[in-house]
């Protein structure tokens, strides 16, 4: 980003993507055989978990309680091994009363504004910590820093003692303004940091030319700071998606209840329904694969931009 | 179009026992071209933001025309400032960097489109017009900003050393390029820069500060010819004046080495003992006959044309002004390139008398 106002000497960057894309080949044409063996084989490791985990959501009742996962490389056809079953009473209703595609549902009603709304009110925040003047601002951004090192779990019976008395026990705000709360200081503070690392030029240009802090909030920060908002949001995202605590005190079991929550339920009953849980379980962490598949760019790149400037 | 005026405009930073800018009185006429130029830290840059509203005014008065603008917000004030990095806004084109001041201004679309189209014209930008800031060289970065200041044909122009991010060569041809552009439009403009070869080519006029305190203001060829002080004389010209310590003998006639020169009585009356002589490289009379101060040649550079010979004085009575212990200050002069001394030859210089400035060697200031 910051690059892109940076006084360039002489030629133009004509084509960008090509010194980026031989770089890169250069760095991996360095690593040894030692490291891309060690490499596979802790990957392979951590995979070992998932892969089972996705085949036995496949395998019937019988099959999963008779034998391993590993099993079905001995005899990867056998029809009688394969069903769907897993999946459609998972996501229907069941015996045992948990209906995880309700859940699902649930968990983005949950999940996207727990995400959005932070966003929005820290990179407010932090456009007033980095470009305006005023009594206290250092003070304040100290607090909210401060903030990070005091441990989510002592907030959480004061909140529903409060939640309690407002009657707004197991509703969806709840979890919402919960969410929020937690994950402020970070956002505030990994925003607040990126956004003094952008030119402070451009900032005064804008002014100059007659932008109010409204404009140049959205048309010039939000733009020049995506790389830091995006993954933030991934971050928060993934965090709250992940989360049982929070969803099962303030949101609990019932209608309202998210895939976190729902899971944890298969796995208490007693031997019934116990072969949906690696279904159960797929159903839970493929939306975080995904969101990490598709904006691991965001994910890498985002890790040190609050750190130094991108 | 219109004038400006830093009526006693002072700037004091919070915490800072001295002002950066200290009761700053210029007036700057209609299409004027002022350079503000002094060695860095010395108040030009405060000076200039003070002008664009962007520093805060704790004393005096600022105006623009015959508006009062020292309390007002920089959008108010119909300035276009263009930025040493530029500034360009990274995720725009250059046709959305330049016409975003208008755009916020509520001009409408086909208005914006020919204005940009018109000052993309001016500064040869046309083709790049959908690019992005980041594939443009420095050079044409820097034309995108000076785009983004025409495009709104503000009252003043004001610049903070634009050219200090290009590379020599380009950096002599911008510079044309801006002072005839600037002539072209006759917008009043403020340009800031450290270099004094800069502030000699491009402006109208020139205000030399230092240490927050206008030391002189007026056109280039006064600047040079009648430096008010030393520090004027010291900055302006390069190579730079050769400054002399040199005693007054009482009779309206100071002496350099055994040579005798007229100074006026009653300017000298003011001075004490010694005055410093300024003679300029190619003001010096170059002679082998004992005449004059006597200097051991040290070094000669070559220019083709022109030769500037570096030397020292033989006689430890004579004092280069501005001399530190252990660092000895050459003294510079202009010979023939052709008829060049040798090094460790012996030769003779006294100012020709009508180029000599006389400072008093206490305060500094120019005697007569």
């Amino acid at each position: 980003m910051t690059t892109a106002i940076q006084p360039g000497t002489g030629t133009p960057a004509e084509d960008p993507q090509i010194l980026k894309v031989s770089k890169e080949g250069e760095a991996s044409g360095k690593a040894s055989w030692a490291v891309k063996i060690g490499l596979s084989v802790l990957c392979f490791l951590w995979l070992m978990p998932v892969l089972g985990l996705l085949i036995n959501s496949f395998r019937s009742r019988d099959a999963q309680f008779s034998s391993g996962w590993w099993s079905i490389i001995k005899n990867p056809f056998d029809s009688t091994v394969w069903t769907l079953n897993n999946y459609t009473q998972v996501l229907g209703d069941n015996a045992s009363g948990t209906n995880m595609g309700k859940a699902f549902i649930n968990s983005f009603i949950v999940t996207v504004p727990a995400t959005v709304i932070p966003i929005l009110i820290a990179a407010f925040a932090a456009y007033a910590f980095t470009f305006m003047e005023w009594r206290g601002r250092d003070i304040m951004f100290i607090i909210i820093v401060a903030l990070l090192v005091v441990p989510n779990q002592v907030a959480l019976v004061p909140l529903l003692k409060l939640y309690g008395t407002l009657g707004m026990n197991n509703t969806f705000a709840a979890v919402w303004l919960a969410h929020i709360g937690f994950g402020m200081p970070l956002a505030v503070y990994i925003l607040r940091n990126y956004m003094a690392g952008l030119p402070k030029a451009v900032i005064e240009s804008a002014k100059i030319d007659g932008a109010s802090h409204f404009t140049t909030f959205w048309k010039l920060i939000i733009p020049m700071s995506t790389p830091a908002l995006a993954s933030f949001a991934i971050f928060q995202f993934l965090w709250v998606w992940n989360d049982l605590l929070v969803a099962l005190i303030f949101l609990g079991r019932g209608d309202n209840t998210i895939l976190t929550v729902a899971l944890q339920g298969l796995q208490g009953q007693t031997g019934q329904g116990r072969e949906l849980i690696p279904a159960a379980g797929f159903v839970t962490i493929i939306v975080p694969i995904l969101v990490f598949l598709s904006l691991q760019r965001f994910f890498i790149r985002g890790m040190t931009s609050g750190a130094v400037k991108g | 179009m219109a004038t400006v005026k830093f009526d006693n405009a002072t700037r004091v930073y919070p915490g800072a026992t001295r002002p950066s800018v200290d009761k700053l009185n210029i007036d700057i006429a209609d299409g004027e071209f002022l350079v503000l130029v002094g060695p860095s830290g010395c108040g030009k840059s405060t000076s200039l933001r003070m002008l664009a509203g962007l520093e805060e005014v704790n004393g005096g008065k600022i105006w623009i025309g015959d508006r009062d603008v020292t309390n007002l917000s920089p959008k108010d004030r119909d300035v276009a400032m263009v930025f040493q990095n530029y500034a360009l806004y990274p995720h725009m084109t250059v046709a959305d960097n330049m016409g975003f001041a208008l755009k916020i201004a509520g001009v409408n679309k086909s208005e914006i489109d020919t204005r940009v189209k018109e000052a993309a014209k001016i500064l040869d930008l046309t083709q790049y017009l959908e690019r992005k800031p980041k594939a443009l060289s420095g050079g044409q970065r820097q034309r995108v900003a000076m785009g983004r200041a025409i495009v709104r044909s503000p009252q003043v122009f004001l610049m903070d050393e634009p050219l200090s991010n290009l590379d020599a060569k380009l950096r002599v041809q911008t510079r044309t390029q801006i002072a005839s552009l600037q002539r072209r439009l006759g917008v009043t403009t403020v340009y800031v820069t450290h270099d004094q070869v800069e502030a000699m080519t491009m402006g109208d006029r020139i205000a030399l500060l230092k240490d927050g305190l206008l030391q002189q203001c007026a056109t280039p060829r006064e600047m040079y010819d009648r430096p008010a002080n030393l520090f004027v004389a010291g900055f302006i010209g390069s190579p730079a004046m050769n400054l002399v310590g040199v005693p007054v003998t009482g009779d309206g006639e100071v002496k350099f080495g055994s040579h005798r020169l007229p100074v006026d009585r009653a300017a000298l009356a003011s001075a004490g003992k010694d005055v410093v002589v300024g003679v300029r490289p190619e003001d010096v009379e170059v002679t082998s006959n004992n005449d004059g101060m006597a200097l051991t040649v040290e070094l000669v550079e070559e220019l083709g044309a022109d030769a500037y010979v570096h030397a020292v004085p033989k006689e430890s009575g004579m004092k280069m002004y501005g001399e530190e212990e252990g660092i000895s200050k050459p003294f510079v002069a202009r010979v023939d390139g052709r008829r060049v001394p040798q090094k460790g030859e012996t030769i003779y210089v006294y100012p020709s008398s009508e180029h000599l400035h006389v400072f008093n060697a206490e305060t500094g200031v120019r005697l007569g």
